[in-house]
């Protein structure tokens, strides 16, 4: 990674001065290292979506359908109706730039393009050409602009260089959302067959396999086993979960991330040993096996696609109430979209926790409920034997995942838990931290190895802060309760910020369980659940 | 170049109703005075009711800026994540009247490889604030010559806004605020050469628009003094529909009443629609409370799924093999 791209020291070296010509006459430049690939065609047929093709950014001709343009302004038509808030973030930015700096891959880029207000005025110019009184007459002087192919190449650039994280929409005087005008762009986007294979791929696979990695069933739950054997070294404990069994009390959705990849695996093993603690009657679904909604970064109906699945498999299943792994974008589809699209889910129960009798009543019509929140509520009655001390290696610090804090405000209930299961904890800087968070950069689909060098530029702000507390308080773990975080932050962490690593909070709630049947070396705190010493654990904090 | 344009544009204007207005009297006093107002309420009118509000919200999206409601002893943001209609209010009403989000406005700096400072920026959230709160006041203090008897709340803004008593007649203080905050507004966006960047036309033409008829208005009260009788007959009769236009009015007052006309006429078709869209943004009037309450979505339309049955008949002898249940064994 340090030999491709730039040392931190040249990165900062932003440019923040605009180019001198107007920004409607900067053509796109793809830049390698900062863009996505293309949808595969297998991918765009597979969802439905038309206009299925192999190509290439670099082409120069992106074999548009013929009727691209007509079929671009019939969509914004079309969603210009449907959405009000397209309808009013359309007309009502008044350029203030409160927006500018706000948004990492601007801080982390300098490009004026990822300004969030131009980033959205990219959609705006050809709205005010082709849908306003003002535009149809004045054109380019009431800010509008001819639709045209570089167009569509700089939308494609533009909106994938948002992760839809929405900390802009926090300082907007009108709360312009520029998460939707994204949302809309890619749909707009769709309509003409383009789209970046990183999203599309996993929520093809979402569609036929139910987890984004395409795990088949039987290759799901040889994931799982995998991850039970190995918990089982790690602690001695053998917790087995069960699959698609029909009349459990509560179906478990969470990231496919969380059964094959480091480190959201020991998330998965807190889980395991969290449900194994309280004797859990809880199931896995293969069919469901995917807590991510990849439709998120692509159209609000394969959101609904994606989801839909959460619903019917409790219905299947017989269960009563659905709890939900540690996500963030999953989180923003629970929260503020599956009940509106797949709902009401009436043939199951208000959430009650079987532990404390707790009848989680804020998600008494969606039936789903945090684990942080499930797991908070179990510490506050003093159900769960936590012994933090096994986790004072861990000096850690909290990261706001974007969704779980700006669309849903799951704030107090990581830190609650954090503070119970370790004997230390730092936050980063209040600019930082909370409904002010900084995005992992590798959100809606961004994560992906040739769009590094964006990531980087867009994790500067989150990898400042954690340097910041790395380097005050000797904090080395950052934890968070996103599978895209603990995909993508390490990198970041690595280099922004060495020596710090990235964990679950269930992974900490984990390593501080006191269970029966525990190995000697668990019991005497000598190894995690990722089988290390407190030396090799402590090993990042000696920076 | 495009603060020339609006500027031009503006001056223009101006000089328009400066030059015609007193030999067309009825033309720009009273003619395009109502046209103005007409096509400004019914812009509004269209848009807000007819444009945004016939596009339904379908989703929750609202901006969550606090602790959600969760836990019974977890403190909820009851205004910054609310989930009452009581917190919706409260919320809509520090966005509206103290601008709360631009408060939080803060100015980023990288420092170097792993140091990026936030700093308060509460200079746009003062400016901003200083401008819209001066005229607000200007627009009620202007009701004195809309009204006869004179509505008492103008009589009141009249006297504190003339507090200090400077010169004859006395300087009114917003006159001054409302000129100084656009002006920093726009010297902003001139100098900062991000939010040139970033400028349009339609963002310079309003400000030159209002800095126009601040300055008309502040002239026209000490310096070319005008025939302040013959104004107020005339606004009584505008609103009372039987119009009289003095003979002696000056020709600034002309310019003064042209620009608020174009103001008002240019409202609808612009950026100035802020002012009731602020009310519409789904990030912000709704309730935080959509795993509670479900929100309904009006076109929530069938979409294609992959069902539970397609899956298994695709993989029932895989899963078979590592003991998954099916519902078909066959």
């Amino acid at each position: 990674m340090s030999e491709e791209h730039p040392k931190p020291e040249e990165l900062v070296k932003i440019d923040f001065q605009p180019p001198d010509k107007d920004w409607m006459d900067v053509p796109p430049s793809f830049k390698k290292g900062t863009y996505n690939y293309p949808a595969a065609k297998k991918n765009i047929d597979y969802l439905g979506f038309p206009h299925g093709r192999q190509w290439s950014v670099e082409d120069k001709d992106w074999g548009l359908p013929s009727n691209w343009k007509e079929t671009v302004l019939a969509g914004m038509k079309d969603r210009l109706e449907r959405f009000r808030s397209f309808s009013v973030f359309m007309d009502i930015c008044v350029r203030c730039g409160a927006c500018a700096d706000k948004c990492h891959f601007y801080m982390g880029s300098g490009d004026p393009k990822n300004m969030p207000v131009l980033r959205a005025e990219l959609l705006r110019s050809v709205y005010r050409q082709n849908f306003t009184t003002a535009g149809k007459i004045f054109g380019k002087l009431a800010g509008g602009r001819e639709l045209t192919e570089d167009v569509i190449k700089e939308w494609y650039y533009y909106f994938y260089q948002c992760t839809e994280c929405r900390r802009c929409s926090v300082f907007c005087p009108y709360g312009i959302d520029t998460a939707e005008i994204t949302m809309m762009a890619r749909e707009l986007m769709y309509d003409l067959g383009i789209g970046i294979n990183w999203a599309l791929e996993p929520a093809a696979n979402c569609f036929r396999t139910g987890n984004h990695l395409g795990l088949q069933p039987h290759t799901f739950k040889d994931n799982v086993d995998f991850v039970v054997d190995e918990l089982e070294e790690a602690t001695g404990i053998r917790a087995e979960p069960s699959f698609n069994r029909k009349g459990a009390e509560i179906l478990f959705v969470t990231p496919s991330a969380d059964v094959f990849a480091e480190p959201a695996i020991y998330t998965f093993m807190g889980y395991l040993l969290l449900f194994k603690f309280l004797d859990l009657d809880v199931t896995l679904s293969t069919y469901t096996s995917e807590g991510g909604n990849f439709g998120l970064f692509t159209s609000h109906d394969t959101i609904k696609r994606l989801n839909a699945k959460m619903y019917a498999e409790a219905k299947r299943l017989g269960v009563k109430w659905i709890l939900g792994g540690e996500c963030g974008h999953m989180w923003r589809v629970v929260h503020e979209y599956m009940d509106t699209l797949n709902g009401p889910a009436d043939f199951l129960e208000v959430p009650k926790s079987p532990v404390t009798g707790t009848v989680f009543e804020h998600a008494r019509s969606t039936k789903m409920v945090h684990i942080c929140e499930f797991t908070a509520d179990l510490i506050k009655h003093n159900k769960l034997r936590l012994d933090p001390a096994r986790n004072d290696a861990v000096i850690p610090t909290f990261h706001d995942s974007c969704n779980p804090a700006r669309a849903m405000g799951l704030l107090e209930e990581p830190r609650y838990i954090l503070r119970n299961v370790c004997n230390q904890f730092y936050e980063m800087p209040e600019n930082t931290i909370r409904e002010q968070t900084f995005c992992c950069a590798g959100g809606a689909g961004l994560g992906n190895d040739e769009n590094m060098e964006m990531r980087l530029r867009g994790g500067l702000p989150r990898g400042a802060a954690l340097k910041h507390v790395r380097d005050t308080h000797g904090v080395n773990t950052m934890a968070c309760v996103c599978a895209i975080d603990k995909a993508t932050l390490p990198p970041l962490a690595e280099y922004w910020a060495p020596g710090v690593r990235i964990c679950g909070v269930h992974e900490l709630v984990g390593n501080a369980l006191v269970m029966d049947g525990e190995s000697e070396d668990r019991k005497a705190r000598r190894i995690n659940l990722r089988k290390e010493t407190a030396e090799e654990q402590g090993g990042g904090a000696d920076v | 170049m495009k603060a020339l344009y609006a500027l031009v544009a503006v001056a223009v204007l101006f000089a328009i109703a400066y030059l015609a207005g007193p030999s067309m009297q009825v033309v720009f006093a009273v003619a395009v005075p109502y046209a103005a107002m007409a096509i400004f309420l019914a812009g509004v009118v269209y848009r807000v009711a007819f444009k945004w509000g016939k596009a339904p919200v379908p989703f929750a999206i609202a901006t969550t800026c606090g602790q959600q409601k969760s836990l019974p002893w977890i403190r909820q943001a009851k205004v910054e994540n609310p989930s009452s209609t009581m917190g919706v209010v409260a919320r809509m009403a520090l966005e509206v009247l103290v601008f709360r989000s631009l408060f939080r406005n803060t100015k980023m700096s990288v420092k170097g490889p792993g140091h990026v400072t936030y700093d308060g920026e509460w200079m746009l959230w003062a400016g901003a604030i200083v401008f819209h709160y001066s005229f607000l006041v200007i627009v009620l203090r202007h009701m004195r010559f809309f009204t006869e008897p004179v509505v008492p709340v103008a009589t009141l803004l009249q006297k504190v806004d003339g507090f200090f008593e400077l010169g004859v007649p006395t300087l009114y203080i917003t006159g001054v605020t409302l000129v100084v905050a656009v002006g920093f507004l726009l010297a902003r966006r001139l100098v900062s050469p991000q939010l040139r960047y970033i400028s349009l036309v339609a963002d310079y033409f309003p400000l030159f628009l209002i800095i126009g008829i601040g300055l008309s208005g502040i002239v026209m009260r000490h310096f070319m003094k005008t025939d302040v009788v013959g104004i107020k007959e005339l606004a009584v009769g505008l609103v009372t529909f039987k119009p009289v236009v003095s003979k002696s009015i000056a020709p600034i007052f002309y310019g003064h009443v042209f620009l608020v006309s174009v103001l008002l006429a240019y409202f609808p078709f612009s950026k100035l629609t802020h002012m009731a869209g602020v009310f519409m943004s789904p990030t912000r009037n709704l309730r935080c409370n959509s795993r509670e309450v479900r929100h309904v979505n009006p076109w929530n339309h069938p979409v294609k799924v992959h069902t539970y049955e397609e899956y298994e008949d695709e993989f029932r002898d895989k899963m078979k093999a590592v003991g998954l249940p099916v519902e078909k064994d066959e």
